[in-house]
């Protein structure tokens, strides 16, 4: 009887989740589905996950010329697959976009890094006046969103004529007050004898934090490097604010809305195969670092010694 | 090498007064152990030296140079830590490169990128690692030399933090409790070693313990400290069997030296629960005083003598060498701690009443303040 009510509750734990799941995973398996599919599939929204996989001619390609002759049907036909993909490359400068992407991400972690460690490291190890004041301020800035701040921080940009720019793109993020919060976390995790057998050795303060505490917070920076990356590589908002017109410029997600259709009907196959293009790195990164990332947000990445 | 002098130290925590207005002269080349109860202080007294806390009043100095405003990595002293403190992410030999390479090379040298410009850094990286490889044959480590700590046993870690203070040479080695992270029969062999690297090295060495053990097989000197301040500094054998007060008596001993109430008359004889114990002061008379007896200067008898106590056994400990007796006394209650030899004592059995007799050259007496007055007698 009792294994039975124990059989029960355990179904009804991983129904619950099973529910959670699909919430989460079916825009990504419609997004993975439908850049497989051709337009006719999409509308009509049969195929199964791959669809059927019948050449397809593509009408833009018809209005194009070779050598001063149209393009012939046997010319323009293929797979809805490959149509798709071709056309999330072909329509936008999706690779300036992702490379653009990587640009600010990068300089955005980095530089988060570069000023989160040694603030990190003041507020968790060392002792000055007004220190708890400070961390009640870095905790309160955690509570403000950002879109509370984002027209101020725009006029500011405009008046230093920045904004259409890499440097309007990246300002904005680089003190990030949630990167100080976590690694002073794990900060206070680190033994004072580690610090003080440096110091006894000779370090300065912040050879300190970049050749001991850096070193020692790699589980916590990776979770760190996730939740900055994947939040500036998705961001929407504030790209679409700062930058106005210049394709050279554009975001992954912001390239994604030359594909909203414009004159002939819907676009959904290549947007939906320049989107997956563009979750692609996101999801690989996670998983090869998902073991780590767990690690870092659970902190118990590092022993005490 | 250097000797280290302390001058009216005093240190507070907000309004704690952790150590008080404390003065303390250590010789150079001299082995000293502070020894005291945990939250006595000991560790922030060898902090204040380190350099890494500062002392709210009085003078650090070392070599006969006042360093009170001199930062911990520029004081040349090492430290080893009762966690070792090794960096997790290096191998042993780059922990014992780091202090090396901060100290012999300049810091353009130890740039990255920059350094690739002074053509003679290799041949100076390779002459540190001579001196490295020199210290870990001392401390035998040399096959560890490629293994990070984590991968290490207890006791390896230890020498390597050892090792890590070595290598430069430091005018002298502060120690923070090393051992006590280490199991019993290891914590026995390293306090040997210890002893031997500071004959060795003939550097100062201050360590800090709260095992009396350790404070008494090992050093030169050692320092009874309790609240913050030092009860008693002299050679170990003097602090055993002249401690300067019941507490440092109470404190240095195991098992715990015995105390009982006893009270002197006009002549300065002392009685101690109607038993005369056939000793006399020449202060104090006609007053009430404590006797110590340490367990090992008391002794089972088996003929009836007339200066005993009688006491029935409560319990029994036998450590094969020794067995030690915990007993009450018959009319007073008291508890009181024998060792005997086991050949005498294997048959006595729990509940027995025996006969305690005592060596009355060893008797310590102090007054009801506890101060020692042997020394005045």
């Amino acid at each position: 009887m009792k294994q039975l009510t124990n059989l029960g509750s355990e179904a009804g734990k991983h129904i619950i989740l099973i529910i959670g799941a699909i919430v989460v995973i079916l825009p990504f398996y419609l997004m993975l589905s439908f850049s497989f599919k051709s337009p006719a599939e999409i509308q009509s929204i049969s195929g199964g996950f791959f669809g059927a996989q019948e050449m397809m001619i593509d009408r833009k390609c018809l209005k194009t010329e070779s050598e001063g002759l149209m393009r012939s049907k046997e010319e323009c036909s293929m797979l809805p697959i490959v149509y798709n993909y071709k056309a999330a490359f072909e329509e936008a400068p999706l690779l300036r976009y992702l490379l653009n992407g990587v640009i600010v991400t990068l300089s955005i972690f980095a530089i988060q890094v570069i000023i989160a460690l040694p603030c990190a490291y003041a507020l968790a190890k060392l002792n000055f006046w007004g220190r708890d004041v400070v961390f009640g301020l870095v905790i309160f800035c955690l509570l403000i969103p950002v879109h509370a701040i984002a027209l101020p921080l725009y006029l500011m940009l405009a008046k230093f004529g920045l904004t259409n720019t890499f440097a309007a793109l990246i300002i904005p993020w680089t003190i990030s007050v949630f990167g100080i919060f976590l690694m002073r976390q794990f900060f206070k995790t680190v033994p004072d004898d580690l610090i003080n057998a440096a110091r006894m050795d000779g370090m300065s303060e912040f050879s300190i934090v970049w050749k001991v505490m850096l070193p020692t917070a790699i589980p916590a920076l990776l979770a760190f490097a996730i939740f900055s990356v994947v939040a500036h590589w998705n961001d929407y908002y504030w790209p679409r604010i700062v930058i106005t017109g210049d394709q050279d410029l554009m975001t992954p997600p912001l390239g994604l809305r030359m594909f909203k259709s414009d004159m002939d009907g819907n676009e959904y196959g290549p947007m939906m195969a320049a989107a997956t293009v563009i979750v692609a790195p996101l999801v690989v990164a996670f998983l090869l670092a998902q073991r780590r990332f767990i690690e870092g947000i659970t902190l118990t990445g590092m022993k005490s010694r | 090498m250097a000797g280290i002098e302390l001058k009216g130290i005093s240190k507070s925590f907000e309004k704690n007064e952790v150590i008080k207005s404390l003065n303390l002269m250590i010789e150079n080349g001299e082995f000293i152990t502070i020894v005291g109860p945990s939250g006595c202080g000991k560790s922030t007294l060898l902090r204040i030296i380190a350099g890494l806390e500062s002392q709210s009043n009085g003078d650090v100095i070392i070599d006969g140079r006042e360093v009170n405003n001199i930062k911990a990595s520029n004081r040349d002293l090492a430290m080893v830590f009762q966690s070792y403190a090794l960096y997790p992410h290096l191998t042993v030999l780059q922990n014992l490169m780091v202090p090396l390479k901060l100290r012999r090379m300049s810091t353009l040298e130890r740039f990255p990128i920059i350094n690739w410009f002074f053509p003679n850094r290799r041949s100076k990286i390779d002459k540190l690692k001579e001196s490295v490889l020199q210290a870990s044959e001392t401390l035998q480590i040399e096959h560890l030399l490629g293994r990070k700590p984590g991968q290490l046993s207890g006791g390896q870690q230890q020498r390597v933090a050892v090792g890590r203070a070595m290598v430069r040479e430091p005018v002298a080695f502060l120690m923070d409790e090393p051992l006590s992270n280490l199991d019993a029969a290891l914590r026995v062999h390293m306090r040997a070693e210890i002893s031997e690297l500071h004959r060795k090295l003939k550097t100062t060495f201050v360590y800090v313990t709260h095992d009396q053990a350790e404070a008494l097989t090992m050093s030169d000197r050692m320092a009874v400290m309790m609240d913050g301040e030092i009860l008693q500094l002299d050679t170990p054998s003097e602090i055993y069997n002249k401690p300067a007060s019941l507490r440092v008596a109470e404190f240095i001993g195991s098992p715990k030296i015995n105390v009982l109430p006893a009270e002197s008359n006009e002549k300065g004889d002392i009685d101690c629960m109607g038993i005369s114990m056939s000793l006399s002061i020449k202060d104090n008379k006609n007053e009430k005083i404590l006797v110590g007896i340490r367990p090992e200067h008391t002794n089972l008898l088996q003929d009836n003598k007339k200066n005993c106590f009688l006491g029935e056994v409560n319990h029994k400990e036998n450590l094969g060498s020794d067995i030690y007796l915990h007993v009450t006394l018959k009319d007073s209650q008291q508890k009181m701690i024998i060792r005997s030899n086991p050949d005498i004592s294997f048959n006595t059995k729990i509940g027995e009443i025996i006969r305690i007799g005592f060596d009355n050259n060893k008797v310590m007496i102090f007054n009801e303040s506890g101060q020692n007055l042997n020394k005045k007698s």
